[in-house]
Order: C-alpha cells, then sequence, then structure tokens
C-alpha cells in the first residue's frame, strides 16, 4: 500500500540547551515544527520561548543539542528567515517606506530592483498607506507593529519566527494581527512550496488558540506538552 | 559591486539619519568648540606665537578625539535601539558593509567639524603656517579615518557591555597613540614649518592600512557575538 510522504519540518529541535553562566535558559528541549503550519509557543515570561525562537533563528548557538531550520543550520539561511521581536527593528528617523527599502536591499544585496516582495506591496498588505512620510517614531504602537511586520515580509521569507508580536497591544489590535498572520501563511511570492511557516511565541492563548497547528508548551526552559492544538 | 552597493546602502542611511536627528554633529561642534575657545582663553596665542604653533597640533587633534568619542557612541546607539542590530545579524548582506558604511559615515560627520572649526581655530590661535598647508590635506584625512575606524570598531565592540561609554574611550585611546603621535606630529611640522611631516605620514598610512584590514576581518565576529 503507497504510504504518503510526511514533508520534513521546517524546523527541528534536538536536546539543545542554553545556559548563561550557571543559569540554564533552555534545558534539553526538543520539538519540532511542520512546514507551512502556524505554531504556537506558548508559556509565562522566563519560559524560555524567546531563547528557543533566537536559537531557530540563528541569532544565538546553542550550548548543547543541534537545531535545523530550513533543512539546515540557521546560520546558513539568514535570507529565508525573517525574525520579528517585540521590539519594531526599524528605525525611528525615517518613514515606513525608507525603512522597507533599506531593509528589502538588505535582504537581497544583488536585485537591481525591488520586485521580490516590493515594500509597496507589503505595505498595503498589512493594511498601511505606503505615501505616508512621517517618520515611524510618530506612529502608533500598533502601526509600528504592523510595519515591523511588513519589513520582516518584504524579504520574501520561507520561515516567519514573531517573538510576542502581540505585547502592548488591546485585544482588538491583537486579533487585527493574528487575521494578517493567517493571510500571511499564503505570501503569494513565498518560495516555499507548503507556503509560509509561522511561529509565534505568546503567554496570551486565547489569541492563538483557534488558528494554532500545533503548540508547543514551555515552563522554566523545558517543554512541557508539545501537542496538536483543539482547532 | 554589489559590495559597494551594500556599503553605499549603509552610508546613505547614516547620512539620512544624522541630517534628521542632528545628534553626532551638534555634540561634536558644541565640544570642539568649547576646546577651542577655552585653551585660547587660558594663554595669549598672540602674545607667544611660537608656543600657539606647537601647542595648536596637539590642542587641534584633542578635541576633534573627544568629539569624535561622543559621535561614534551615537552611531551604533542608533542601531542598539529598537533592536535594529538584530535585523542586521539576521541579514544576508555582508557584515563588513555595515561596518565600512558606519565608518565612512562617521569620517564625513569629523571632516565637516574640521571643516567648520578650521577658520575659529586660526582665527584663535592666530596661526599662520610656515610649513606646507598641501600636507595637511592628507594628514586631516588620514589622521580622521585612523580616529574613526578604530572608534567605530571598537564602539561596536561594547556595545553589549553596560559601560560602553566609559569603556570606548578606555579601549580606543591607547590603540590609538600611534596613530595619534603621527598625526600630531605631522600637523605641527606643517604649522611649525620646523620638520618636514613625510614620516609621520607614511606611518600614518600604514597604520590605517593595517587597522581596516583587521576592523574589517574581525567586524562579523563582532556583530554576531552573543
Amino acid at each position: 500500500m503507497p504510504t504518503t510522504p510526511v514533508p520534513a519540518p521546517a524546523v527541528q529541535v534536538r536536546i539543545a540547551s542554553k545556559l548563561y553562566g550557571s543559569f540554564a535558559a533552555l534545558k534539553r528541549v526538543s520539538c519540532s515544527f511542520a512546514a507551512g503550519g502556524f505554531h504556537v509557543l506558548l508559556g509565562p515570561n522566563g519560559a524560555g520561548k524567546s531563547t528557543l525562537l533566537r536559537v531557530i533563528a540563528g541569532l544565538i548557538t546553542p550550548s548543547a543539542g543541534t537545531v535545523t531550520t530550513l533543512g539546515g543550520s540557521p546560520h546558513n539561511q539568514r535570507d529565508r528567515i525573517a525574525y520579528m521581536s517585540h521590539s519594531p527593528m526599524l528605525y525611528d528617523e525615517l518613514s515606513a517606506m525608507e525603512n522597507l527599502r533599506y531593509f528589502s536591499r538588505l535582504q537581497h544585496p544583488g536585485a537591481t530592483c525591488d520586485c521580490a516582495g516590493s515594500p509597496e506591496m507589503a505595505l498595503r498588505a498589512v493594511g498601511l498607506d505606503p505615501t505616508l512620510t512621517r517618520p515611524v517614531s510618530q506612529f502608533s504602537q500598533g502601526m509600528r507593529q504592523r510595519v515591523s511586520m511588513a519589513r520582516a515580509l518584504v524579504g520574501d521569507p520561507e520561515l516567519l519566527l514573531l517573538d510576542e508580536p502581540f505585547s502592548n497591544m488591546d485585544s482588538a489590535g491583537a486579533r487585527e494581527l493574528v487575521q494578517l498572520l493567517l493571510d500571511f501563511r499564503t505570501w503569494p511570492l513565498s518560495g516555499a512550496a507548503g507556503g509560509l511557516t509561522v511561529i509565534v511565541t505568546t503567554h496570551q492563548y486565547e489569541l492563538v488558540s483557534d488558528v494554532a497547528d500545533s503548540v508547543v508548551e514551555m515552563r522554566a526552559g523545558s517543554v512541557v506538552t508539545p501537542r496538536a492544538a483543539a482547532a | 559591486m554589489t559590495y559597494l552597493r551594500t556599503v553605499w546602502l549603509h552610508l546613505r542611511k547614516d547620512l539620512r539619519l544624522e541630517w534628521r536627528s542632528r545628534d553626532a554633529i551638534a555634540g561634536m561642534l558644541f565640544f570642539t568648540l568649547l576646546v577651542t575657545v577655552v585653551f585660547a582663553m587660558a594663554f595669549d596665542p598672540t602674545g607667544f606665537p611660537t608656543l600657539a604653533r606647537q601647542m595648536s597640533g596637539g590642542l587641534l587633534w584633542v578635541g576633534l578625539l573627544f568629539a569624535a568619542t561622543t559621535a561614534l557612541n551615537t552611531s551604533w546607539e542608533r542601531e542598539r535601539r529598537n533592536q535594529v542590530l538584530d535585523a542586521h545579524r539576521m541579514s544576508a548582506s555582508p557584515a563588513s558593509a555595515l561596518f565600512l558604511g558606519k565608518a565612512l559615515a562617521n569620517l564625513i560627520f569629523v571632516s565637516v567639524i574640521e571643516l567648520a572649526l578650521a577658520p575659529v581655530f586660526t582665527v584663535f590661535y592666530n596661526l599662520h603656517p610656515l610649513g606646507e598647508v598641501r600636507w595637511l590635506l592628507l594628514i586631516l584625512p588620514l589622521g580622521t579615518w585612523a580616529i574613526v575606524v578604530n572608534g567605530t570598531f571598537f564602539a561596536a565592540l561594547g556595545l553589549s557591555s553596560r559601560n560602553r561609554e566609559l569603556m570606548l574611550p578606555a579601549v580606543l585611546f591607547p590603540i590609538s597613540i600611534p596613530a595619534l603621535l603621527g598625526v600630531v606630529q605631522a600637523t605641527t611640522g606643517v604649522i611649525t614649518g620646523d620638520f618636514e611631516p613625510q614620516l609621520w605620514i607614511r606611518m600614518l598610512l600604514g597604520f590605517d592600512v593595517i587597522f581596516t584590514t583587521a576592523c574589517i576581518l574581525l567586524f562579523p565576529t563582532v556583530l554576531h557575538a552573543e
């Protein structure tokens, strides 16, 4: 009987630990995230979610264990991964378009045009007007988060890592952001066959419980329950 | 070509940020003018023209060095704010292009201060250089580059340090001693006309080549350090 081939996971973490001196931010963490899914890293403050996300992004190296991101070392996949922290990662003095053009050209240094996921398209996709000329420092928190999301998308990533994207947002803004994230799973420019893989860290499970494909719950640096979401 | 385009992208971004905030240039201008005026009041340059010539080279570079230190810290603070540095760490473009773009931007900022300071310095210290002034066209950019290339590198190195504002001068000044010696001696040689500055200029050039190469090679490690 023919068997359906199982797609390779977008991210595979095997017995990863991260030590800062004697403090263990991650303790022998093992988990995997399927390609093209919407995954949630859940846990209270200090659970190790952000550390695990930064390890997956290649921003920090685990003290022990291995991490495979998009089939290789995360350090070699920088042009395929986008990372968004709870800070907007934008220059306050520049406008949204100026920020996006700058980061787009950084992500595609050889490109002679903005055609691969244009900044205009990314800004419109997050519901912002590309003709806004005021600096992002004058934007509201919600607008800055949207620009930050557009910055992540403009690189046309295959893996989108979002660290506490709903912090500092009211519940209505957070729900709008969740809806945006769902729309981006089929971000039309993504080169990934299964669409964009999204991993979100949050402690507000109620925001994502209906839409998550899988949930990995963390506590005190360890994975407590990797489980399929209710949806 | 792609590499140079990326350097230009960073340089243009830093120039635009400075044009809109004027943080670095305003601070440097205030500091250098303060140093120039205070030292001019401390002794009478018109009464002791020889002494003024002998001291002015050193005074000029003391002012520029301390002023540049404030600009160097400011330039990396923009990257640290809002965690923009993480976006650079995640970027597919070469890390050394970020360093070169920033060092070139700092070179331009300090050069603007030098241009603004030159007439003020000449008037306050009643300077009439006795050597060949054309050498200053080499000495000023080479000396400025020596300060900014090391300063940009060590300011980046101290980014994760809590005492980064103190750490930068503590590390930068000892390492820059050969360059400072060369640039002060070369400037004094031009102003007093007592000796030819070529030997010191050659030393400055060597310092610049060695440290620029080392900083470009080491910067990716510094950027990606945890």
